[in-house]
């Protein structure tokens, strides 16, 4: 195992803990998306790059415009 | 210290169980359980990876000897990371459809009758 | 069931499940000494058998593509499954809000927009040459579309998703997919073999099947990823 596969084994490792523990899901969807970007670079040191850009793209941009449109929903239901 | 990949995979999969089971918000509990998917996409690739080896894409120049990764988990892996996205999608309009109902999407707070 | 008494159950089922998995673990092949004979000949084949240079590609529209029609019927039935959920009980008379004030977010969203439908196309179109494909590109076209919204423009951003045409588009892909590998029954071949001209290795014009179904791929993810993401949208825009 080289060092870099170690240093990110740790990121994502501690990364799914902090997306766990963030308990307001609009801070968590901040969150997610980091969680995401570093898995990203964990599958590029695994040599397989195009699980990487389908995490890149799923991660970055569906995930997180998904969870925030939900998020904006419920928010706008509360107000009235 | 070859386990420690494999390790990681377990550890997403129970963080983000207990993410699930405490959860208090069901948008939070949805996320969760995204992390509990990606200790599969972990899994996969860790299990396919070899030592040494550069990514299976033998573009010109790279001699087909050298060897790679294994293909099969990156092709099983890279599907779902996009097919997850849509199941978290219906999952969340569930979660706007319980709020739409109920008037709260803390799963402690759910009552039958209200569905 | 009170909160203490499912956090211990929690504890106790984790600690079972966390056992088992570490045990499994162990019988493992060490990580990065994996010998799976079936990726060493697909990685040592796909080449010559398939003329393309991304085996993963190979695997994914050709070696495995009967896996891949169940992972788009379940794309498909996803993003239906939104559809009929989020659809049912939306009222269509208030007019939709144009929330995005900022100038900026305009102008930077504006900008993106193009680059980023190019760069989800030039994914699609050389998924089976470089790291790539339907999958990937289907969702960044997709991202270039809802882009036009974050540049404050809702209409703009309707006009260029018609609904009709998406749903069309998803049905299309979805089917496409499936008749390549009818047609191939009525070549004299199998479900989804590869029955087309192979070509020439490392360029557009390769892997038979595999662009056609890659490209279908990339029309079904593009479009059920802009149809959630409509219909998240529309969610948001008209208040129940």
């Amino acid at each position: 195992m080289i060092p870099l596969q170690l240093v990110t084994i740790a990121l994502v490792g501690l990364g799914g803990l902090a997306v766990v523990t963030s308990r307001d899901p609009l801070r968590q969807t901040i969150v997610a998306g980091l969680y995401g970007l570093v898995l990203v670079v964990l599958f590029v040191v695994l040599q397989a790059p195009d699980v990487a850009l389908s995490e890149l793209v799923a991660s970055t941009v569906a995930f997180p415009f998904i969870v925030l449109a939900a998020l904006a929903k419920l928010r706008d239901r509360r107000r009235e | 210290m070859t386990l420690l990949p494999y390790l990681l995979a377990a550890w997403l999969f129970l963080v983000g169980l207990y993410g699930v089971v405490t959860s208090r918000h069901l948008v939070h509990l949805v996320i969760c359980l995204s992390v509990m998917q990606s200790a599969t996409y972990v899994l996969l690739l860790a299990i396919g990876y070899r030592s040494g080896k550069k990514a299976p894409i033998f573009t010109a120049g790279v001699p087909v000897k050298v060897g790679a990764v294994d293909p099969v988990v990156q092709a099983l892996t890279l599907t779902d990371v996009v097919v997850s996205v849509t199941g978290v999608a219906l999952l969340l309009a569930l979660v706007v459809e319980i709020w739409k109902r109920a008037g709260t999407v803390d799963p402690d707070r759910l009552r039958r009758k209200e569905l | 069931m009170s909160r203490n008494v499912r956090l211990g159950l929690f504890a106790a089922a984790g600690a079972m499940l966390a056992a088992l998995l570490v045990w499994g673990f162990t019988g493992l092949p060490a990580f990065g000494d994996f010998q799976g004979e079936y990726g060493w000949i697909l990685n040592d084949v796909a080449g010559h058998e398939r003329h393309v240079t991304n085996v993963v590609a190979s695997v994914v529209f050709d070696y495995r593509g009967f896996d891949t029609l169940g992972e788009e019927f379940i794309l498909f039935a996803a993003a239906i499954g939104v559809a009929l959920l989020l659809r049912e009980a939306r009222d269509d008379r208030e007019r939709p809000r144009d929330e995005v004030r900022s100038d900026a977010v305009r102008a930077v969203g504006l900008m993106l927009v193009g680059p980023t439908v190019v760069v989800g196309l030039y994914l699609v179109a050389h998924g089976y040459l470089t790291p790539g494909g339907g999958f990937q590109g289907g969702v960044a076209v997709a991202a270039g579309v809802v882009l036009l919204y974050a540049a404050g423009r809702y209409r703009a951003y309707s006009a260029a998703s018609p609904h009709g045409l998406v749903e069309l588009a998803e049905g299309a892909g979805a089917g496409a997919y499936a008749a390549v590998g009818v047609a191939a029954l009525f070549a004299g071949g199998l479900f989804l073999e590869n029955v087309v001209e192979l070509g020439t290795r490392g360029t557009l014009a390769s892997g038979g099947t595999i662009p056609i179904l890659n490209a279908a791929a990339g029309l079904e993810v593009t479009a059920a990823v802009v149809l959630l993401l409509h219909e998240f949208l529309e969610e948001v825009m008209y208040p129940a």
